[in-house]
């Protein structure tokens, strides 16, 4: 590892920060999944991926598709901080002329591979990458598609997953965010996904379950990932949504809003959302009082 | 007369062939010529013409399966690694069932990808109205980024898919199914983004596109001997639309029959009638389908059910150049 496991933490968290603050300013987004997914984020950009920041265009790099484009503040924090643009740019999330559009759009963005927010096409995407780079001859290169468990109720989803699990991809990594949350519920009263790991396996995938918020786990499966051949694989990473911030873990309601936007019964009162969460945050929900308070 | 058309547009001996099979000719060639360029499809290898190519380079063809809107977003993936992708299915499916998923991958996105469209019109036959796509041209010319061709014939399609073979955004071709007229010649002039006149005349302008340019053509024959002089345009590009040539055929005639094998609104006329309200204001009269679906038929039966034959086109102009003169 490139990173202590403390380090990756820190990392994460101040991505977290970010989040809140970005979500604050732009006074709209996705709160939940961002929280939730910040430490796998953290665990592929800063451990795994093939990439130079500095270089965006690199034909050797690794390709990053982000499929349920809703969670970009995540995206975003994360580029920021390893290097991409700077982290004063994210204060511009969803603003008139941003670069760092309400869903991510590649065309603005050096460093973004693909286009989305309407659920579903990712895997797709990153499959047609994955199959394009292999008929190349391509075997360093990795695809990396990040997605959610609720956009598993696409078709286009299964689609993509049984052509992967026929041609063999073995250099395609799906991780799935299983946070159980989208926006109408929980998914297992939506429309129930489960069992979940087995239907991929159905499909001919190798399939990795890790604790989404364990940095050993996540880095162990994303490598494993690279050594298992005439599979792809996919890791479904258990994360809590909200993740940091005790009040919103494991609520749904803060799927698709930002802090300091409505008054929740049993939270803090809606001004105060946002300066409750990053003291939750710099205090790991008051474990530890820091200099920060 | 435009004089690089088949000499025997009007004789007996005239040849009929699906466009889609010029497609499949085109994209062989473009085959050979660029390494880049891979096929995909949607369990319609045969159908669609793909199959020259699938043959010939198996390891650059992607079998899908029953899958469009897999199809047209792995299609996006491969382009982003720098491919260069047809997609091939009924137009009914592609891009009838994954328009959604073409908007944001491939146009929204800016890749490279042509999405070809077979089956569409009437002319589809005893398939029946599902099959039957009359709204593509609509659902493809409203998106930002996207080219949009309507081959007249055969030798036409096979120069459409190698012009689009070598865009660098995103691209709509329109085919049909049945044996249509060889109207145009190896020597006919074809670019992306001009339409030809076909034959030059002073009373009517009709602006058409796809297999009905025939139909265009003949009904300007039969008007002409009724004295009136028609001007027969083949508008194979629907976008970017050729403004300079619709306008002057516009104010030459003063009258326009646009003539399509979609529905009525959205598609060929749509795009003439809005050109020409801003730039010319023109009676434009529209042939097409009118707000219906297709049924079960054989060619001819459905193309005058749905008044789109010779004989309808010329009792229109009968009708509006009466109405509109002089």
């Amino acid at each position: 590892m490139i990173h202590t496991e403390k380090e990756l933490e820190l990392i994460a968290n101040q991505i977290r920060e970010d989040i809140i603050y970005m979500l604050v300013e732009a006074g709209s987004g996705h709160t939940a999944g961002p929280l939730g997914m910040a430490d796998v984020f953290t665990a592929l950009y800063f451990e795994v991926l093939r990439h130079r920041p500095k270089e965006p265009n690199w034909p050797e790099r690794d390709r990053v598709v982000l499929s349920n484009g809703h969670i970009n503040p995540v995206l975003y924090a994360t580029m920021a901080h390893a290097g991409y643009f700077p982290r004063s740019e994210l204060k511009t999330l969803r603003k008139f002329g941003t670069r760092l559009q309400g869903h991510p759009e590649r065309l603005r963005l050096p460093g973004l591979e693909t286009t989305s927010g309407p659920l579903g096409s990712g895997i797709s995407q990153a499959a047609g990458m994955a199959y394009g780079l292999r008929m190349d001859g391509q075997k360093q290169q990795r695809v990396w598609c990040l997605t959610s468990d609720g956009e598993h109720q696409e078709g286009n989803i299964w689609e993509a997953v049984m052509f992967a699990g026929k041609n063999r991809l073995s250099n395609l990594t799906v991780v799935v965010d299983r946070n159980n949350i989208q926006i109408d519920g929980m998914t297992e009263d939506i429309m129930p996904l489960e069992p979940f790991a087995m239907k991929y396996q159905a499909f001919n995938w190798h399939v990795i379950e890790v604790d989404g918020h364990n940095f050993d786990e996540v880095i162990s499966a994303m490598e494993q990932s690279k050594a298992i051949f005439e599979k792809p694989t996919c890791i479904v990473a258990h994360t809590i949504p909200g993740k940091g911030v005790d009040f919103m873990e494991f609520d749904f309601r803060w799927h698709g809003i930002p802090p300091n936007s409505k008054d929740l019964p049993g939270d803090p009162p809606k001004q105060m959302q946002a300066k409750a969460a990053l003291e939750r945050l710099r205090t790991l929900n008051g474990k530890i009082r820091s200099e920060h308070e | 007369m435009n004089k690089t058309l088949n000499p025997d547009l009007f004789s007996d001996s005239l040849a009929y062939e699906p466009n889609r099979k010029g497609f499949g000719e085109g994209l062989l060639e473009a085959g050979k010529q660029d390494e880049s360029i891979v096929a995909l499809t949607a369990d319609l290898v045969e159908s669609t013409q793909v199959e020259p190519f699938a043959k010939n380079f198996p390891e650059r063809f992607v079998e899908i399966g029953v899958a469009e809107q897999n199809m047209v977003t792995l299609a996006s993936g491969l382009a982003a690694v720098g491919k260069k992708p047809f997609t091939t299915s009924y137009a009914s499916f592609s891009p009838g069932r994954n328009w959604e998923q073409i908007r944001t991958t491939i146009c929204l996105n800016d890749r490279n990808v042509k999405i070809v469209g077979c089956h569409s019109g009437v002319s589809v036959g005893p398939d029946g109205a599902t099959h039957q796509m009359l709204e593509d041209i609509a659902l493809m010319r409203v998106l930002p980024n996207m080219t949009v061709v309507v081959p007249c014939d055969s030798i036409e399609a096979r120069k459409a898919t190698l012009a689009l073979a070598k865009t660098k955004s995103p691209g709509y071709l329109r085919l049909a199914r049945e044996k249509t007229a060889i109207i145009t010649t190896e020597e006919t002039d074809f670019s992306i983004g001009k339409a030809a006149v076909f034959r030059e005349g002073s009373d009517v302008s009709i602006i058409a596109c796809g297999p009905l340019v025939h139909e265009a053509l003949k009904a300007a024959e039969a008007l002409s001997k009724e004295k009136i002089d028609a001007e027969v345009i083949n508008c194979a590009t629907i976008k970017p639309l050729d403004g300079p040539t619709i306008l002057k055929t516009a104010q030459k005639t003063g009258l326009v029959i646009t003539v399509e094998e979609a529905q009525a609104v959205g598609g060929l006329g749509g795009a003439v009638a809005e050109y020409l309200s801003e730039n010319h204001p023109t009676r434009v009269v529209k042939v097409g389908s009118q707000d219906r679906f297709g049924q079960s038929g054989k060619i001819d039966e459905l193309w005058h059910e749905y008044k789109l034959d010779t004989e309808y086109i010329v009792r229109l102009i009968k009708k509006a150049y009466r109405k509109t003169s002089r």
